[in-house]
């Protein structure tokens, strides 16, 4: 299966799991993508000295041949599956259990 | 020092966040369970759909910039620690977000 493929089944996946499974919905929420469009400038900054050195190399059959500061584009799909999927799960987990997880670090904030 | 090089980048990915932590006070690692809690199966997903790539050679990983502690499945040591470090830095990104705009509820 190549990576193009791989890449748009995670996002995919990535969203029925934030939608459908665990429903924080955090794709129609503005603090995920202002977070969001962070990470994918840090991302490709990052992904752009990885790929860039290179550090990893790509089989040339397994991506389209587009390329973003040097990673496939590719990598973009895989890391917004990631970054989704992990916030999913951490809002969800501090959804559920607030203080089994882990006493919640106030720091003067209201609420 | 080159075999250090992705551990470098993955370390300035880690130290460039701390700031957000105990300058902004987001309390992430302050809830180490729950950060513990989400990682865990993040890291097991991905770690997964990494071996399977690199064994059916969509992508490959140059030794000289690896430390070569290698996993099973041929996967780099710096990979699973990828696999933790950008997950962590995108859930004190978000928390920041919502830090810095608390009206933008979660």
């Amino acid at each position: 299966m190549s990576y193009t493929v791989l890449g748009v089944a995670g996002v995919l996946v990535a969203v029925l799991v934030d939608v459908a499974a665990l429903q924080t919905s955090l794709v129609r929420r503005r603090a995920f993508w202002t977070a969001y469009a962070i990470l994918l400038f840090f991302q490709l900054a990052i992904n752009g000295l990885l790929t860039g050195i290179p550090i990893v190399r790509y089989d040339p059959g397994a991506i389209l041949g587009w390329r973003v500061v040097y990673a496939p584009v590719e990598d973009v799909f895989f890391g917004f599956a990631l970054i989704l999927v992990t916030l999913s799960w951490w809002v969800w987990l501090g959804a559920r259990v607030p203080r089994a997880a882990g006493r919640r670090h106030r720091s003067g904030r209201a609420g | 020092m080159s075999h250090f090089s992705y551990l470098v980048i993955l370390a300035a990915c880690v130290l460039g966040t701390l700031p957000l932590e105990f300058v902004l006070g987001v309390g992430v690692y302050a809830q180490w369970r729950r950060l513990v809690a989400t990682l865990l199966p993040v890291v097991l997903v991905f770690c997964a759909w990494d071996a399977y790539s690199i064994r059916h050679g969509l992508w490959s990983y140059d030794r000289h910039y690896l430390v070569g502690v290698t996993l099973p499945g041929h996967l780099p040591i710096e990979e699973l620690l990828f696999f933790v470090v950008i997950p962590l830095c995108a859930v004190l990104t978000y928390e920041a977000v919502l830090a810095r705009r608390p009206e933008w509820t979660r």
